[in-house]
């Protein structure tokens, strides 16, 4: 099933040569109209002539998050101030959020990438699309509902209200797809069991599009089991609109990224320089359709790798795998950089470990895991918890090589952070 | 069946928890027969023999505790010097591992509460040592 045959299934030359001409428009705009472009350009003596082909993009300027913080409120904006009708930010944590501004074409072209990627995972005009995201600047929720709402879905915008109302929801609509955090989707299956529902006979789910937080193909396949339901990974940012940047199809094997709306490079973090398909690197990605606020090589600080190979789903748009790490993330202890998915994909291996843990650094570099129990995890001898805890230590040391303490608590007992997961707390005074 | 099952409950070691447990139990209108706390640094497991065993477990469930039946063998020995002793040899000749083991004199009758990971051998070696382990029920009128 497709949304926009035409252009999710356009040759490589095709589709390469309409990436340039768009390219080739960004760059003429900002040139003419974006001052902070302007001046990069000016610095990297570079205009829009010297775009010719697609790998002339190496020689733009790359736009980093600090970038946009400086510019906040203002924004990149390429039009009139009083064209845009939309303003997102991203959550802002470390400092001055990042606006960006839609115009009504951004908001359109945006609500088409999400119809697309829906509809690539099999959603129909029939789904009753339970939106779990936050609703307000985050892009989560408002991005995701114009776009299902496109594809003519029910939708329900629940935002991340208690789980007590959306099970309420879920049962009196008859909720077939939802869009939900990770974290949160695993928590919810904790609550759905102590209710005593069993998602699978009780609730007409069958999809559900989880984001926004980097998780592993063992939470995936928790989440699947959990609820009974296909789960589909997505990739988005704010600062490229939000979700719908990259969505896995029905073949659930990497993410295809929409390739007439953004450039995808991937290069080496420290050095810039590009990396061949297949290689992990940093994800770069300039915006080709954007009108209000186009952004060149931004670097999104999300460490991926592309899938050159053509999917079976017939759509040539090239896809990139599951996220494994975001330089922001990144923990050094006692000299070792360690991402927190790396401990993710240990606990979530071990069918006695629950669905939260919290990773806790502090003191001299003392790294300390909570684990949650499973059900399973218990079966009232004190011997084998002692057991799971040396084993845990064991198999965690061999994958991140520093030895961290393992506290094993009772299922429920670690805080669930509405919106994004608190996974890890750095209490290292820097 | 003459094993005897225990409530155990997971606990982390930190304050207030044996009186957060105890209260839920004592809510519930469950009595107490037996104690034991097993720790292992950050935390430990409760094991408690109690005259209402479904009740109670029920009640630390909708806790959200976590909570498993944990099945012992229960043996009145002879109320004299060596009576411990002899039931360990015999375990030990018989290859069988003491994993806990807690004892308490009531009326003048010795018990001994066995956690072993091997019942089914530890229960027969018991027997054809004239050692016949209570039933929950024997347990609970002592």
């Amino acid at each position: 099933m497709f949304w926009d045959q035409e252009s999710e299934t356009l040759s490589r030359p095709a589709l390469e040569a309409l990436q340039l001409q768009r390219l080739q428009q960004t760059v003429s705009r900002l040139a003419a109209r974006v001052p902070f472009y302007q001046q990069k350009f000016a610095e990297l003596g570079v205009g829009p002539d010297d775009i010719r082909r697609l790998e002339d993009v190496r020689r733009l300027p790359f736009t980093t998050a600090a970038d946009l913080r400086a510019i906040y409120p203002s924004g990149l904006l390429a039009v009139e101030a009083d064209e845009p009708v939309r303003l997102h930010t991203s959550s802002g944590t470390t400092g001055k959020p990042k606006a960006i501004f839609f115009s009504r074409n951004d908001v359109n072209t945006a609500a088409d990438m999400i119809a697309r990627s829906l509809v690539a995972a099999g959603i129909t005009r029939a789904d009753v699309f339970q939106n779990m995201m936050s609703y307000g600047l985050f892009t989560g929720g408002l991005v995701m509902h114009y776009g299902a709402e496109r594809v003519g879905c029910l939708v329900i915008p629940a935002g991340p209200g208690t789980s007590e109302r959306q099970l309420m929801l879920m049962q009196d609509f008859g909720t077939t797809a939802v869009h939900i955090l990770p974290s949160y989707a695993l928590y919810f299956a904790n609550y759905l069991e102590q209710k005593g529902i069993d998602p699978r006979k009780d609730l007409k789910l069958r999809k559900a599009f989880v984001g926004a937080e980097p998780h592993t193909e063992q939470t995936r396949k928790r989440i699947e089991e959990a609820f009974g339901v296909d789960v589909y990974n997505s990739y988005g940012l704010t600062e490229m609109n939000g979700p719908g940047v990259a969505f896995e199809c029905e073949q659930k094997a990497g993410m295809h990224l929409w390739e007439d709306c953004f450039l995808l490079e991937i290069i080496d973090p420290a050095t810039g320089e590009p990396l061949p398909d297949g290689q992990r690197g940093e994800l770069v990605l300039t915006t080709l359709k954007r009108e209000a606020m186009p952004i060149l090589r931004y670097r999104t600080r999300d460490i991926t790798s592309v899938i050159a190979e053509p999917c079976p789903c017939g759509r040539t748009h090239r896809r990139i795998h599951r996220i494994t790490g975001r330089s922001d993330d990144m923990l050094i202890i006692r000299g070792v950089n360690i991402f927190p998915q790396q401990i993710e994909q240990v606990l979530m291996s071990m069918p006695q470990v629950g669905r939260n843990y919290l990773i806790i650094v502090e003191g001299l570099d003392d790294l300390t895991v909570k684990v949650e129990l499973s059900d399973r995890g218990f079966d009232g001898q004190v011997e084998h918890l002692a057991a799971l805890q040396n084993q845990l230590v064991e198999k965690l040391k061999a994958e991140i090589w520093v030895r961290p303490k393992v506290d094993l608590v009772p299922p429920g007992s670690l805080p669930v952070a509405e919106g994004k997961a608190k996974r890890v707390l750095d209490k290292r005074s820097l | 069946m003459s094993a005897t099952s225990l409530l155990a409950v997971f606990v982390e070691n930190k304050p207030g928890q044996t009186a957060r447990i105890t209260k839920i139990l004592a809510d519930a209108n469950v009595d107490l027969r037996w104690v034991t706390i097993a720790n292992s640094g950050s935390f430990g497991v409760m094991k408690f023999l109690v005259d209402k065993l479904e009740a109670g477990l029920q009640a630390l469930r909708d806790k959200g505790l976590m909570v498993s039946l944990l099945e012992v063998l229960v043996v009145e020995t002879p109320n004299r010097p060596g009576a411990l002793q002899s039931v360990a040899d015999l375990l030990g000749r018989n290859e069988v591992n003491l994993a806990n083991c807690s004892g308490f004199v009531a009326n003048n009758r010795a018990i001994l509460i066995l956690e072993v990971q091997e019942l089914a051998l530890a229960r027969s070696v018991l027997e054809k040592a004239g050692l016949r382990p209570m039933t929950q029920e024997e347990m609970l009128r002592l």
